[in-house]
């Protein structure tokens, strides 16, 4: 009897994971908000520190006011963030609950790793904003909004830290709540979640606090492990960039041509209509196979090959779109970019573009304006410094079969990188403008 | 992605069969670095996902210390003539004859710093591009901020503030020559997944990892499989023991965990519960909190 009990316990448990998704989110904001503490706080409090970990922890000799134990360090990666005490780039932590796994961005917030919080919102669902609630809505804030505006996260939760401070005042949190939202109907932010929190404490992050008893909410774990995000999957739009062509030209599979690629949108059916572009050749989709099998369907984000009723050149660079909806194909687009590298921005250079498979030649042909980021102005100017965000046109070599980033992300974004050092020196969002 | 259909593994599976795909598009002569490992022996089962039923777009580079447990030196032999590709060894003990490096001495001696020099130098000879690694992200705090593209200059160093911005799913590649880039596919895998996705896919694994009745040592503090290359002398006292191993390196520098899993849900149930974690077991991270970073700027993998 013991034994039948222990072998279904494992079942139920087996389940579970299986069937648990993934929620990538990052955090914007600085190490005197108390980011690394509240992401501290949510690893120690949901049990994802390991014991030697927690002795490590334990052994150093950063130690909060009241002696407890810095959670910030968990946080914190190279020999030199530690001896500056900052975040200076995007390391990923991973954690898991009973109901979901997730993978956070860490980012720091200062206005020089501008680049880093593109960097990690650009691989994110949802966005948490911290604001000091000693401080409310302050530069920064709006500087992080903007950004995750810019990357279109469709969620984000604004957590009102240090709670503790403004001895859990529903009037300071209503006040920051109002201030807010102003903002984010400027920048057109829809789904905004506010909770209130003490990271140090750990009011709100995994427990529902006693203390704000004000509150209706959930805790921000909570929060975390019961929001839907699954915008990909519902698009009208199939894209598949070819990664590789798979053809093993033996005896048996003389004949045999895979296109193989990921599902960056939509999904992909047998017998679907679909076309190659830049080419524009029209075909139909005999055969999908994935996990050595064949399927009926290739969904959003799998990783599949996929085989054509017709025999035609198809490469990578080149993209399989299902015919009923194309996207635009064109070798002048309009985007915004953010500037990543310490050279500046040449306008009388050229530059590689690399959009999903595609690396093509372009040229900066007008640059349109840039932002202040801390005001939201726009500014004239001729060039991009490191952090600088604007509007551009580009001309491509090659014609780029894209979708405005907008609409779909992986379609709409690509990177712009320096043929004389081969870095990654910008992040490209393709956007419509009264051309097209 | 729907989550009725998918999902987190079958997620992490598809972002590792595309990164895998990347490699394949933008370098000319990649490569995978196979040390026998659970981690490694993942990533030969993703490349089967990813270009079957063709063959591998690059080889297998295995980097022998000679101080290997000889069970993943039989496993790594049955799998190749299974799979039917190309596996490439790089002998430490060759350089240590062509005196590229000195062999460490004293008690605690051990190959697995020497490995940097033969795998560079493995490298530099077949003139690989890319090299596809099993490190992930959780394993340890330094390995927290690795890209999944990593650009190592000619030295095999990497440089923690020349990464690369890595934006979607976008992998920049290009490089020059003589530089080469480090791949990691399992990046965002933690140690439990790569496990729940073993047993899903029912991945035969080498022996060492389930419990099994062995000669061992404790060595400040770590139990370790009693072997010649210890330099076992009267003063350490061999017990048998049931144990198994949580990472596979080399002799010398993997520590055993007592235990009577030996089937993978036994494994499982017991990382789930358990409270160290897995480079815990790795004895080279214990000599100080900068030690991985360290050993990282100077190419290992």
């Amino acid at each position: 009897m013991i034994k039948y009990l222990k072998l279904q316990w494992k079942t139920v448990r087996r389940g579970a994971i299986f069937n648990m998704d993934l929620l990538k989110f990052f955090t914007a904001g600085s190490v005197d908000d108390g980011k690394s503490t509240l992401i501290g706080r949510l690893l120690y409090d949901s049990g994802s520190i390991l014991a030697d970990q927690l002795e490590a922890l334990q052994q150093s000799n950063r130690k909060n006011d009241d002696g407890t134990i810095d959670l910030a360090i968990l946080t914190d990666g190279l020999k030199a963030e530690r001896e500056q005490g900052i975040t200076i780039d995007v390391a990923y932590k991973y954690f898991q609950t009973d109901r979901r796994k997730f993978i956070i961005a860490d980012t720091p917030g200062h206005i020089q790793y501008t680049r880093n919080m593109v960097t990690g919102a650009s691989n994110s669902d949802l966005a948490i904003i911290l604001v000091d609630a000693r401080n409310g809505v302050v530069e920064q804030t709006i500087r992080h909004s903007f950004l995750v505006s810019l990357l279109e996260l469709k969620h984000v939760v604004v957590c009102i830290n240090k709670m503790d401070m403004v001895a859990y005042s529903e009037d300071v949190f209503n006040s920051i709540k109002e201030a807010y939202s102003e903002i984010a109907v400027k920048l057109n932010l829809k789904e905004v979640t506010f909770i209130p929190v003490s990271a140090l404490k750990g009011d709100n992050i995994v427990n529902k606090s006693d203390k704000i008893s004000w509150y209706s909410g959930k805790s921000l774990l909570d929060h975390l492990e019961t929001i839907e995000v699954n915008e990909a999957v519902l698009s009208h739009q199939a894209r598949m960039p070819v990664q590789w062509v798979i053809r093993p030209q033996t005896d048996e599979l003389h004949d045999y041509r895979g296109y193989a690629g990921r599902v960056l949108s939509g999904s992909f059916h047998v017998n679907d209509k679909i076309t190659v572009l830049p080419s524009g050749i029209h075909s139909e989709i005999s055969k999908i196979e994935t996990n050595f099998i064949e399927q009926d369907e290739a969904q959003s984000g799998m990783s599949v090959t996929l085989h054509l009723k017709d025999n035609i050149d198809i490469g990578r660079g080149d993209i399989l779109v299902n015919s009923s909806h194309e996207p635009l194909v064109s070798q002048e687009i309009e985007a915004d970019l953010c500037w990543m590298d310490t050279r500046p921005l040449d306008s009388s250079i050229m530059y590689l573009i690399q959009h999903n498979s595609k690396v093509t030649k372009c040229k900066i042909r007008e640059i349109l304006h840039k932002v202040n980021i801390n005001t939201l102005e726009k500014i004239q100017t001729d060039t991009f410094q490191l952090n600088d965000i604007g509007r551009i046109v580009l001309k491509t070599a090659e014609p780029l079969a894209f979708d405005f980033y907008q609409n779909n992300k992986l379609n709409g974004g690509a990177i712009l990188i320096d043929p004389r050092t081969n870095l990654t020196v910008g992040a490209l969002m393709f956007r419509a403008n009264a051309g097209y | 992605m729907n989550k009725q259909d998918t999902t987190y593994l079958d997620q992490l599976e598809a972002e590792a069969i595309y990164i895998l795909r990347e490699v394949a598009g933008q370098f000319e002569k990649p490569a995978l670095l196979f040390s026998g490992g659970k981690d490694s022996i993942t990533l030969v089962r993703l490349a089967e996902k990813a270009f079957r039923p063709g063959k591998f777009p690059f080889p297998l580079v295995h980097i022998d210390t000679g101080h290997n447990f000889p069970e993943t030196i039989t496993y790594r032999d049955e799998m190749i003539s299974r799979i039917g590709e190309k596996l490439i060894v790089g002998y430490v003990q060759d350089s240590i004859d062509q005196g590229k490096v000195i062999e460490q001495t004293g008690k605690n001696a051990s190959r697995n710093a020497l490995q940097t020099v033969t795998l560079l130098d493995t490298i530099t000879e077949n003139k690989f591009d890319a090299c596809i690694g099993g490190a992930r992200r959780d394993e340890e705090k330094a390995r927290a901020k690795e890209r999944i593209f990593s650009v190592r200059d000619e030295f095999g160093q990497w440089d923690p503030k020349r990464q690369r911005p890595e934006l979607w799913n976008i992998y920049n590649g290009r490089i020059h020559k003589g530089e080469n880039v480090r791949v990691f596919p399992i990046s965002n895998w933690t140690e439990l997944d790569v496990w729940n996705y073993i047993r899903r896919e029912k991945i035969e694994l080498p022996s060492i990892y389930f419990a099994h009745e062995r000669e061992v040592i404790t060595r400040n503090g770590q139990l370790m499989a009693a072997a010649e290359f210890l330099n076992i002398d009267h003063e350490d006292h061999i017990e048998r023991k049931k144990v198994r191993f949580r990472t596979v390196g080399d002799m010398t520098c993997t520590a055993a965990v007592e235990s009577h899993a030996d089937q993978i849900d036994d494994i499982i149930e017991e990382i789930r519960i358990s409270k160290i974690s897995e480079r815990g077991a790795r004895m080279d991270d214990k000599v100080s909190e900068a030690a991985m970073e360290d050993r990282k700027k100077g190419g290992y993998f």
